[in-house]
């Protein structure tokens, strides 16, 4: 059971000469295995919420708790694609996508199994051996997800895993996260800058205000998964409405998201 | 292995430059304290297996220890004092006053501390070896980006797993730099000690054949130190290679 409740959640960074609210008195409940999309202006605390779920930033008031267990540290089940992906220049392909069984003491030989399951799954078996800097940027993403898989984690929090990719690889890679959502059902948790993309993925969408962040909205997306979606005018409408969400919140104010479109 | 090959080829023909150079500037000063390298290499060759090598061997021995030495003690306590700004804050100041001061100047010191044997001489090049290294390192360890300890940190990693699968790896390809410049400075030490005091090792020999006047002996001996310079310069290089095989790929 991996679902996951926020309550009131604020977090303060403090910084050199003034301290910053990234976010402020959040609340978000996400069914286990619901497929959640998020999205919002730059700077809104979107990367923060992430972090604050995996345990790697501690609240200044609220509470998040995950599996009905308050978040103190990081989980042993959660994992976290950052949005630089997180790889390890210095570990091979294989090494990389088994860190996190590594860190977690898993024995050696089951390490291996999972591994290798992980990177046939995301087709990568062939680059085992690879260093990261001898792959292009939509492997060096299917490896981070190969990671995450490798864990066998029943939470993926994502920070814009795909917005570094050209619109093919990145179509491709929308397909994948789907199929192994599908087949695995773990709760998923994507932060995004492309409306297409949060429609695509998200059973529901859910919007952020500007810093210091807040839920503005939540877009019921009920059709998402359905066998060609991408295609049918009910995903077009869905965009549509979210934009116009978007739109109302001066999300469009921001470069970053009307670029990513 | 055309890797291997280039580099042979490149140490010949780098060899073959400096022997003509060496060559043209002894007929020009044409004095004999500058033997040409047709003689020196003679003699070289001569001396090699009964005299130069022994001596060799006791000042490569001298030097490696020290570095060896010089660094493990300063690689851990470098990346330490890098990720710990509270570390910092006490022994960066530390550092900075105690880095420009020359070490050299302690030799005397130790002279009279530990004799005139090989412990004084270690002990004076690990000395300089190690605050070369200490400062790399923790420059090395304050630099390393904050995503890569993040993504390791959200995995579960407590703080050694932190130092085992971040630091160290991030920082090695900045020690082994550091290792080869200390290479250098620490070949010199070594010849400074060995000339000042003792009665072995390369040094002592160059120096000896020096004051009894045998001038091709001396340039015997100054080609065996530029030797054992090389393979000092060599053997990181190869174990840079092999550790850091990563730093190599995608450029
Ligand atoms: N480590 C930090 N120290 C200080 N302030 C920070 C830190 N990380 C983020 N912030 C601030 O917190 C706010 C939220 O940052 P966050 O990275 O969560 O935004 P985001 O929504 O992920 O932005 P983007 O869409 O550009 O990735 C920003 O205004 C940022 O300036
Ligand atoms: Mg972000």
């Amino acid at each position: 059971m991996a679902g996951v409740a926020i309550e009131g959640l604020s977090v303060t960074y403090d910084g050199v000469d003034r301290s910053v609210d990234a976010l402020t008195s959040l609340d978000l409940t996400i069914a286990d295995g619901e497929p959640v999309a998020i999205i919002g202006p730059s700077g809104c605390g979107k990367s923060t919420l992430l972090l604050a779920i995996a345990g790697l930033v501690a609240p200044a008031a609220g509470r998040v708790s995950v599996g009905g267990r308050s978040v103190e540290g990081p989980r042993l089940h959660t994992a976290l694609i950052l949005q630089d992906f997180g790889l390890l220049p210095w570990k091979t392909v294989a090494h990389n996508a088994a860190l996190g069984l590594e860190i977690r003491r898993v024995p050696a030989p089951e390490r291996e199994r999972r591994v290798a399951e992980a990177l046939e799954r995301v087709g990568l078996a062939e680059f085992a051996h690879a260093y990261p800097a001898e792959l292009s940027g939509g492997m060096r993403q299917r490896l981070a997800l190969a990671r995450a898989l490798a864990l066998e984690a029943d939470l993926l929090l994502m920070d814009e895993p795909l917005s570094a990719l050209d619109a093919l690889t990145r179509e491709d890679l929308q397909g994948l996260l789907l199929s192994v959502w599908r087949q695995r059902a773990h709760t998923s948790l994507l932060v995004t800058h492309s409306i297409e993309e949060a429609v695509f993925l998200g059973r529901r969408v859910v919007v952020l205000t500007p810093r210091p962040g807040r839920v503005a909205a939540v877009v019921e997306n009920p059709r998402q998964g359905d066998e060609g979606f991408r295609d049918t005018p009910a995903f077009y409408e869905r965009c549509a409405e979210l934009r116009a969400l978007l739109a109302a919140e001066g999300a469009f104010d921001d470069r970053a998201l009307t670029e990513a479109e | 292995m055309g890797g291997l090959t280039r580099r042979v080829l490149g140490y010949a023909s780098a060899s073959l430059l400096l022997l003509v150079g060496w060559h043209l500037v002894a007929v020009l000063i044409d004095s004999p304290a500058l033997p040409g390298p047709v003689p020196a290499l003679a003699a070289f060759g001569r001396l090699f297996a009964a005299t130069l090598l022994p001596e060799v061997l006791v000042s490569g021995w001298r030097v490696a220890i020290s570095m060896a030495i010089g660094t493990a003690l300063a690689v851990p306590l470098g990346l330490v004092i890098g990720r710990s700004p509270r570390l910092d804050a006490v022994c960066g100041p530390l550092i900075f006053l105690t880095y420009p001061v020359p070490k050299i100047v302690f030799l005397p010191v130790l002279l009279v501390l530990l004799g005139i044997g090989s412990l004084s001489k270690i002990t004076l090049i690990t000395l300089i070896v190690f605050f070369q290294i200490l400062v790399t390192a923790r420059d090395a360890a304050r630099g390393i980006p904050a995503a890569s300890v993040l993504s390791v940190r959200s995995l579960g990693a407590d703080r050694w797993q932190v130092f085992r699968h971040v630091v160290v790896p991030a920082a090695l390809p900045d020690v082994f730099t550091a290792l080869r410049i200390s290479t250098g400075t620490a070949i010199a030490v070594l010849f400074f000690t060995e000339s000042i005091a003792g009665t072995d090792g390369i040094g002592y020999y160059i120096i000896d054949a020096w004051s009894r006047l045998a001038y091709t002996d001396m340039f015997a001996g100054i080609v065996a130190m530029a030797l054992l310079g090389v393979v000092l310069y060599e053997a990181l290089e190869v174990a840079e290679a092999r550790i850091c095989r990563w730093a190599r790929v995608g450029r």
